[in-house]
């Protein structure tokens, strides 16, 4: 790799795609995009100047993604932007265009002088993009040429989240464009100590974890997918009891039909709610087995309370809506890796081969028992 | 703070310290402090089983000293993979 010459290295990276068309040309951001208030003067073009204020807007838009709504589009156009009045000296800092990202990070920068370059990670997040790679060395060589930023700063240092090393090889940046990766630290928050303390990160600040408030704020994503997963399976349930029962459709669905349709729910929230909640303490280090032992913990004390209403069900049918939360539960619970920051992928394979069997069990004899148990009735 | 881990010996970081050379930057670069330097200048593996596979060291040592198979630890990602698509993950 080391005797390829820089023009053609490209295709030798890994993970290299195809180098887009009119990747050396000079582009810089529109002006037309809300958060922009002005423009900063370089010798190679005027680039946009942003707002470090985020306005109730951008601020809805946070909100509305934290719910899954609009997610997949939630972007700014990549390129460089300014913050306050940089010069040639000033720092350069390099993000996702995940609008989210970006928003926090010149809220971040307020009241200081920078450059943004901002990647284009298709609206990911800079951790999720470095680890597909599109928040990569590839894209940042491009986007330092597009954006001529050798022309614009005269120093040769680059600030880059450090949860972007999955994607990027600080070295291989360095060789073919010059600049040199500094590793800033993994939360925003601790970007301005970083900065005033000569770009110096505490282990800490390098360290990642994932408390309380970080798991809570992931709470509506997990809700929304796993009610997208759950909901097909409570009409099913409703549908089938109403057709088969004997009395009417609506009575059927709702004596038969609506405890398991409850038992899916119950699954849902213990998958997507309990789980990242108390995480740290529910027992056992595999995720699917947290979720069952929030979903039995759920389970058991509503059943207890709703025992009165219970009295016209046979046991067979009763396990078989333990066996349907048990099994959504444990499903939503080992979803939950993908959002958390510590699991492993053949960790995750290692989960998947050993749960699945499990989990497809408790679904498919929670409905063959549910079933059985209709047709006693 | 709760320092979470995930399974033991499932991992497959592996750190060959003849290549090493001591910059430091895969200590710089994990989030989870699985690498330390030691007094002869070279790196170490101090926490292993906290590895997440991010590849983040691999891909940032110049000296091409540590392998990782680096993925994402997520159900949606190996699924996706598996069926072969190109579906949403984070």
């Amino acid at each position: 790799m080391s005797t390829q010459a820089p023009d053609t290295i490209m295709t030798f990276l890994p993970m290299a795609k195809e180098v887009p068309e009119g990747a050396g040309e000079f582009q810089i951001p529109s002006s037309d995009q809300p958060f922009v208030q002005g423009a900063v003067s370089t010798p190679v073009g005027s680039v946009p100047q942003v707002a470090t204020e985020l306005t109730a807007e951008d601020k809805h838009g946070h909100y509305l993604v934290r719910w899954n709504i609009g997610r997949d589009h939630f972007t700014v156009e990549p390129g460089l932007y300014a913050v306050g009045s940089p010069d040639a000296d000033s720092t350069v800092f390099v993000g996702a265009n995940y609008k989210m990202s970006f928003d926090l990070l010149r809220q971040t920068l307020t009241g200081r002088n920078g450059w943004l370059l901002i990647l284009d990670t298709k609206g990911i997040n800079v951790w999720c993009a470095a680890g597909k790679g599109t928040f990569g060395t590839e894209e940042m060589l491009d986007r330092i040429k597009a954006s001529r930023l050798d022309k614009i700063v005269t120093h040769h240092s680059l600030i880059v989240p450090q949860l972007g090393a999955p994607g990027l090889a600080a070295h291989e940046v360095r060789k073919y464009s010059g600049f040199k990766v500094i590793y800033g630290p993994i939360l925003l928050k601790d970007l301005p100590e970083f900065l005033d303390n000569g770009l110096q990160a505490t282990p800490a600040m390098r360290s990642k974890t994932f408390p309380l408030q970080e798991r809570i704020v992931l709470i509506p994503v997990e809700i929304m997918q796993g009610l997208k997963q759950g909901i097909p399976l409570i009409l099913f349930f409703l549908l089938i009891a109403g057709v088969a029962g004997r009395g009417s459709f609506f009575r059927d669905a709702l004596v038969h039909g609506l405890p398991p349709g409850i038992a899916v729910l119950v699954g849902i929230f213990s998958g997507t709610v309990l789980t990242p909640l108390f995480l740290p303490w529910l027992p056992g280090r595999a995720f699917s087995c947290k979720g069952a032992v929030a979903g039995l913990a759920l389970f058991i004390p509503l059943f207890a309370v709703g025992t009165v209403f219970f009295r016209g069900y046979n046991l067979l049918e009763q396990i078989s809506w333990l066996l349907l939360t048990l099994a959504v539960s444990s499903w939503l619970g080992m979803a939950f890796t993908g959002a958390s920051t510590f699991t492993s992928l053949n960790g995750v394979k290692k989960e998947m081969l050993r749960a699945m069997p499990l989990q497809f069990f408790s679904l498919v004899a929670g409905i063959i028992s549910w079933g059985i148990a209709l047709r006693m009735h | 703070m709760i320092r979470f881990q995930y399974f033991e010996d499932v991992v497959s970081l592996e750190f060959d310290e003849e290549k090493c050379i001591g910059c430091g930057l895969c200590t710089i670069v994990c989030p989870h402090g699985v690498f330390s330097l030691t007094g002869k200048h070279k790196a170490r593996m101090v926490a292993r089983n906290h590895c997440m596979e991010c590849g983040a060291c691999m891909r940032n040592c110049p000296a091409k000293a540590i392998t990782v198979e680096a993925g994402e630890g997520c159900v949606r990602a190996v699924i996706n993979e598996l069926l072969g698509i190109e579906g949403p993950c984070c």
